[in-house]
């Protein structure tokens, strides 16, 4: 084992050194301008995704009589305009401490609550955050007036109390973090995991590949190559994160500090983009060494690449479906299949504060690499250097 | 390092044991059978045209490929990975990385067997500078000529002090100075108790250098022993020039004689060269010049493998 971790190591520093002692690594760091254009353009994909995200409603603490005339109300508005551009109404029957159940129902997630209303008709009150979006608040003041005489004649005054943040707006700002998150990972990922399909063409052409095969495993060439692309990458990482957070600090008021806060917290959130980060990499990083170590020339490289970015951003695609419903079938599925594990688990470290779920997953993936890994090195010494005898293929991989 | 158990288990003899390699790439059969012993601190040459299975069988010996099927013991270890660091090898494909330093691409292959990245570098700058390229030491590849490069893998090959030195084609594009310098580092390598497999499909090298042979043709070996048993196999040849064209003497050679020029070529008989030189002095042959010449390797080789594959060998001249 030490022998296998030594050759690695010593695969893993040359590569390490020869692409970060490069000139062509300004431009490494260069890279993420252009991928970020990129992910501009698939940000609609969260946009979409956003829609699907739940939605904050208005609890109206009223007595039964008046909720039902809300309700039959906002029925008719929602004949009108359709009733998923509508803020949704959820009664409540008044408590003896009215400030007490409307500070409860602020705190609410399930369902996460953006605002109250209370006074009934007559003296309708608003309190949450909901203050901060007109559209909803005249959608309230179009339901009420019709909810009092019939029609929307004369829109009732309706008092509004903003506060912070209520529980239905800090569930969007999490999506928000998650598809965020999620964005970057992804278009990190996709950078610099496609490099990694290159990764033995060098050794290749330079015929060193006997060299290296007939003193060290050739799973241990693989891991040193990863990890090596793993160390020049996370080094690129931190400098791409410290002159983003100078840019945020720059161009947004209150700096990185107004951005939303993640359910597990800053610290766990960094630490865990960080380790989701290394293994998303290390996924898509095995199996694309694995594809591309059968390829002989960078033309072959190239025409491998389209097929297999299209591929990675229809997993993108597949773990967003998981954003704003990290527990339910589709959000599970994305969290369990290998390749979109890491980017579902991090939306979830944005939007559920329970931290055993990575620990699972985060050893469900490393497991996932070390059998790519392997498969990958024994591919690679039957397609490549011919070895062995010929193995039908149900019986490939058992060796 | 071995184990002292399993040294005791082993056969010291002999630093590699292959018996019935086979290696199928598909339907084609590069290598058939192929059984090798070879001694420990010996010499051992791997002779045949191109395309005989040498290069397979050597892949097969190191663990790059293995075998479909047939065993292989090197250094005592059926695993030729598990003794990685005791070994050298020189593939017939040259490869070094073009941006590395030449001391830092010998220390590299070093560091591939095990060899500390220090203690390469200082083993490095020595190696160079005993081989004439102390100022190269910190020039990238890709400013060497060939040769240089050459050079410089082949001390990348000998950095971790290997028992065992593995070369694949090595005179192979070296200019006649740098092919002197390899036979004779070849040489001190084996003084010091290394074992050196090369293969060569030139003859004379193998001649020069080896204490014992494989010939490969065709995929299996067609001969497996020492230089002089391989020329042993033939009958020493006489050169014989007489002033007199004609006469009695005609008799004492062979029918199977053969005219080189003013010269009769033919073997020595199996009574020996008394009852022939007294044949063409009784005769009157008047002899001019008689010389009885050992066999080369390169008469046993077309003797053993056949003209075709002799003359395939003969394409590639040593300088």
């Amino acid at each position: 084992m030490m022998r296998f971790i030594r050759s690695a190591f010593v695969i893993g520093r040359r590569d390490f050194s020869a692409t970060v002692l490069s000139k062509t690594f300004i431009f490494f760091l260069l890279g993420p301008l252009f991928p970020l254009i990129f992910g501009g353009v698939f940000s609609t994909i969260g946009a979409r995704v956003a829609s699907r995200t739940e939605r904050p409603v208005v609890a109206v603490i009223a007595p039964q009589a008046d909720f039902d005339r809300l309700t039959a109300a906002r029925e008719q508005l929602a004949d009108a305009i359709g009733d998923n551009s509508l803020v949704r109404l959820v009664g409540y029957t008044p408590k003896a401490d009215l400030a007490a159940q409307q500070k409860q129902l602020l705190a609410s997630r399930s369902p996460p609550v953006g605002a109250v209303l209370v006074g009934g008709l007559r003296h309708p009150q608003l309190t949450g955050a909901l203050g901060g979006n007109p559209m909803e608040v005249g959608q309230l003041r179009l339901i009420i007036a019709s909810a009092r005489t019939g029609t929307v004649s004369e829109e009732p005054d309706l008092a509004i109390a903003t506060v912070e943040a209520s529980s239905g707006s800090l569930a969007k700002d999490r999506s928000n973090t998650a598809q965020i998150a999620q964005v970057v990972l992804f278009v990190l990922t996709l950078m610099l995991s496609t490099m990694v399909l290159s990764q033995l063409i060098e050794e290749k052409s330079n015929k060193i590949i006997e060299v290296i095969a007939a003193a060290i495993p050739i799973d241990a060439m693989f891991v040193g190559k990863l990890f090596a692309m793993l160390s020049a990458s996370v080094l690129g990482l931190l400098v791409w994160l410290g002159a983003g957070a100078l840019v945020i600090q720059l161009i947004k008021h209150g700096g990185v500090a107004t951005l939303p806060t993640p359910a597990v917290g800053w610290p766990a959130f960094l630490a865990l983009a960080v380790v989701y980060f290394g293994m998303n990499y290390l996924l898509f990083g095995a199996a694309f060494l694995m594809i591309g170590a059968q390829a002989s020339t960078a033309r072959e490289v190239q025409t491998m690449s389209m097929p297999i970015t299209f591929g990675q951003v229809l997993i993108f695609g597949f773990a967003s479906t998981a954003v704003g419903n990290p527990d339910s079938a589709q959000g599970l599925a994305a969290a369990i299949f290998p390749l979109s594990s890491p980017l579902t688990m991090l939306a979830r470290a944005a939007q559920q504060p329970e931290l055993w779920t990575h620990v699972v997953g985060i050893l469900w993936q490393a497991l996932w690499i070390a059998l790519i890994l392997r498969f990958g090195a024994q591919l690679f010494r039957k397609t490549v250097l011919k070895s062995g005898p010929r193995t039908p293929w149900w019986r490939f991989g058992r060796a | 390092m071995l184990r002292p158990a399993q040294h005791e288990q082993t056969d010291q003899r002999l630093a590699v044991e292959a018996t019935d390699l086979v290696k199928d790439f598909g339907e084609t059969r590069a290598v058939d059978g192929v059984s090798l012993a070879v001694p420990t601190g010996s010499i051992y040459g791997l002779l045949g045209p191109n395309g005989a299975g040498k290069t397979t069988t050597l892949r097969m010996l190191l663990g790059i490929i293995d075998p479909s099927s047939g065993t292989r013991l090197v250094l005592g270890r059926e695993r030729p990975l598990d003794a990685a660091p005791e070994i050298g090898y020189l593939p017939e494909e040259r490869g070094l990385y073009p941006a590395m330093h030449a001391r830092d691409a010998i220390a590299f292959m070093g560091a591939l067997r095990g060899l500390p990245i220090a203690e390469g570098r200082r083993r490095a700058d020595a190696l160079l500078d005993e081989h004439g390229l102390g100022q190269w030491g910190r020039k990238s590849i890709r400013s060497l000529s060939k040769g240089m490069a050459q050079i410089v893998q082949l001390l990348g090959t000998i950095i971790h002090k290997p028992r065992l030195l593995v070369l694949d084609e090595p005179f192979a594009g070296l200019d006649a100075i740098n092919q002197g310098r390899l036979e004779e580092l070849i040489r001190r390598e084996a003084r010091t108790g290394v074992t050196v497999i090369f293969s060569t499909h030139v003859i004379a090298h193998a001649e020069r250098l080896c204490e014992q042979v494989a010939i490969i043709a065709k995929g299996r070996v067609a001969f497996d022993g020492r230089v002089d048993e391989a020329r042993a196999r033939l009958r020493p040849i006489v050169r014989l020039h007489t002033r007199a064209a004609d006469g009695p003497w005609r008799s004492a050679i062979p029918a199977s004689a053969r005219r080189e020029g003013s010269e009769w070529v033919f073997e020595l008989p199996a009574d020996g060269p008394e009852p022939l030189l007294k044949a063409l002095i009784d005769g009157g042959a008047g002899i001019e010049t008689l010389a009885i010449e050992r066999p080369g390797l390169h008469d046993a080789f077309v003797a053993i493998a056949g003209n075709t594959a002799a003359a395939e060998m003969g394409q590639d001249k040593p300088q």
